[in-house]
């Protein structure tokens, strides 16, 4: 890998996003001081072990469904398939890149619409890697859940290609138990009249940071970038989207919400968009909003757009962080339902909004009951 | 039977300049089967008193009382008062994202009565409603008023009137915004409930218009804050020649 001229120890800084760093290898990178704007939302003293430690590099544990057109290998580290969607931008992953041994792939090459789910039930608390590529061949349909459960402190990589026309979802699914740990950056690589939809599901976990960058190469590819995430207290749920522009006529939809309840609940979400210089006619819009449930929370909510072209067909974004919209309470409980039920029904509606574009129904029930039962510790304040 | 009085109420709210009083002095009795349209002009303390027999946080009651049957309604918490027979439909009914028009009207109905209403005949209750009230059955699934037009918005809240069965209900200028074509069907939907439930009907409005299509009992005319002149219908006519001037000398409107 050829170092990038305003690579780490470069008196410039990095001015457009394209242009950060990305290697493979743990030695590229300075050591983490925590300061870095990568890393300064981050608790780094309790995953340093993840960032510069030694991994577990061995397969992690994890139990593929079959279907129909559906390929599943675990690959040497030096298979074509490998990096054939990004490389790493930071020292916790490129830790899991150099010390993953081996890779997990998943093709899909059916027309027919196919759901695959990679069951990870967790592994012991030691420090592991792990690295995972998701391929939709040309004109593949599917959709592939990650279903995180368990106990882990893992730093991985997952690479995710839609072939040209492919048309696949990938849902990231984090509900770990209360003391894992779990950092994982998802690349992905949208060809020609593609469409990717990638979600991301945090509900478990004491520090959870996702990091979904999507790189949108093909004329008229298509992604839609869905998160939710639901915050207790003690937890750190963070996530940093990233959205390139590259070929024309592509189209990016962003959307991430989440809810925070409790003492030290903590949510980070950081969405970049760039637009670049051939991305001619291009539309993106990216928008987060939290629901505050309680006292002692903290959100960061940090759109950022840039545009290197002047020719686009629409560019926006929208943040917001606040509590419960009163005037939708009271309309509510006017109607007879008690202010418990009411505040049920508004923050699972607020959530449910991302729920119901996911588009599998079995996985939309499973997530409704997950956040029902979030929902249960939240007090009537 | 049932009845709703309010006595000498005095209602403020809180301003960037202090408290400022709305209400100075209201008195109002209504009884089941009985439709009172209060009349006034803009600024006069209409919404404000729609919104303080609701339970609305904003507006603090100074003095006075309001009584169901004798209960004391300002005791009671916003969905209390809704569990005693009270329905407030709202001029500026909110969206609420996520949570369908099914789910809404089904859980609303299981607090009012205690239990779940029974699948099959709530369904068909649900379908004869919004049929009536011209809303596409497709409406049961979309989100509680989100993208709804103004006269969507309104022939929704008179669907819940139908649905939740209150014994007194707050019209909130629910004529507002709506056309000739919408306002007949949304008054046909209120008579429809009166004539069914024996519905008592506070019909709020600045307009005759609507009166011509759900003939009050009473007309108040609301000035500065209190009923300036009660009457039967002919008031509302004179009201529609001549205006609220009248009342106004000495004040101005709002």
């Amino acid at each position: 890998m050829q170092q990038h001229p305003h690579g780490p120890g470069s008196p410039v800084p990095v001015q457009t996003r394209n242009e950060r760093f990305a290697s493979a290898a743990h030695d590229d990178f300075p050591a983490v001081t925590g300061r870095e704007l990568e890393w300064k939302l981050t608790p780094v003293e309790k995953i340093r072990d993840l960032i510069d430690g030694e991994l577990d590099g061995s397969a992690f544990p994890a139990e593929v469904s079959s279907a129909p057109g559906v390929t599943v290998e675990w690959v040497a580290m030096d298979d074509a398939r490998v990096g054939s969607a990004g490389l790493a931008e930071e020292r916790a992953a490129a830790n899991a890149w150099s010390s993953a041994q081996q890779a997990l792939t998943v093709t899909l090459t059916s027309e027919e619409a196919v759901a695959v789910t990679i069951d990870r039930a967790g592994a012991d608390r030691a420090p592991r890697a792990a690295h995972t590529v998701i391929t939709a061949a040309p004109n593949a349909r599917g959709i592939v859940v990650i279903d995180n459960r368990g106990s882990a402190r893992l730093t991985e990589n997952v690479e995710i290609v839609a072939g040209a026309g492919s048309d696949l979802t990938v849902v990231s699914l984090q509900e770990w138990d209360a003391e894992s740990v779990h950092l994982s950056s998802q690349f992905a690589r949208v060809d020609k009249d593609a469409r990717l939809k990638h979600v991301v599901v945090s509900l478990g976990g004491a520090i959870v940071r996702v990091k979904p960058s999507v790189h949108l190469a093909g004329s008229a590819a298509d992604g839609q970038l869905l998160g939710l995430y639901f915050a207790d207290s003690g937890q750190h749920l963070e996530q940093r989207v990233y959205v390139h522009h590259i070929a024309p006529q592509t189209i990016s939809r962003v959307t991430y919400k989440g809810a925070l309840n409790g003492a030290g609940a903590r949510t980070v979400w950081v969405g970049d968009v760039l637009i670049g210089r051939d991305a001619t006619g291009t539309d993106s819009y990216e928008q987060n909003r939290n629901l505050v449930l309680s006292d002692g929370t903290r959100a960061d909510s940090i759109p950022n757009l840039e545009i290197e072209t002047g020719d686009i067909a629409g560019a926006g974004h929208a943040s917001a962080t606040g509590r419960f919209d009163d005037e939708q309470l009271f309309y509510l409980r006017s109607r007879g339902i008690d202010e418990q039920e009411a505040r049920r029904l508004v923050v699972l509606g607020f959530l449910l909004e991302v729920v119901q574009k996911i588009g599998a129904p079995e996985l939309e029930q499973r997530l409704i009951a997950a956040i029902e039962t979030e929902l249960d510790a939240v007090a009537v304040v | 039977m049932a009845t709703l009085e309010i006595r000498d109420l005095h209602v403020s709210i809180e301003t960037d300049q202090g408290s400022k009083e709305i209400l100075r002095g209201v008195n109002l009795t209504i009884n089941s089967g009985e439709t009172h349209a209060i009349m006034g002009p803009n600024g006069s303390g209409k919404s404000t008193l729609a919104y303080t027999i609701a339970g609305h946080p904003r507006y603090t009651v100074d003095s006075g009382s309001i009584t169901l049957d004798g209960a004391d309604v300002l005791a009671m918490s916003i969905d209390e008062r809704a569990r005693a027979g009270l329905f407030l439909a709202m001029q500026y009914p909110v969206e609420i994202p996520g949570v369908t028009v099914s789910n809404f009207l089904r859980t609303a109905k299981t607090a009012l009565d205690g239990e779940a209403p029974a699948l099959r005949s709530w369904i068909k209750d649900l379908r004869g409603s919004m049929e009536a009230l011209r809303m596409d059955s497709s409406f049961a699934e979309r989100n509680v008023n989100e993208g709804f037009s103004g006269g969507e918005k309104k022939r929704h809240e008179i669907v819940q009137l139908e649905l939740l069965k209150p014994s007194i209900a707050v019209l909130d200028e629910t004529d507002s915004g709506l056309d000739v074509d919408a306002l007949k069907i949304v008054s046909e939907g209120v008579n429809r409930v009166k004539e069914n439930t024996g519905l008592g009907v506070l019909l709020i409005t600045h307009y005759t218009r609507i009166l011509r299509y759900i003939t009050p009992d009473f007309v108040h005319v609301f000035v500065d804050g209190r009923v300036a002149e009660e009457g039967g219908p002919e008031l509302a006519e004179r009201l529609e020649n001549e205006g609220y001037d009248r009342y106004l000398t000495g004040s101005t409107v709002g």
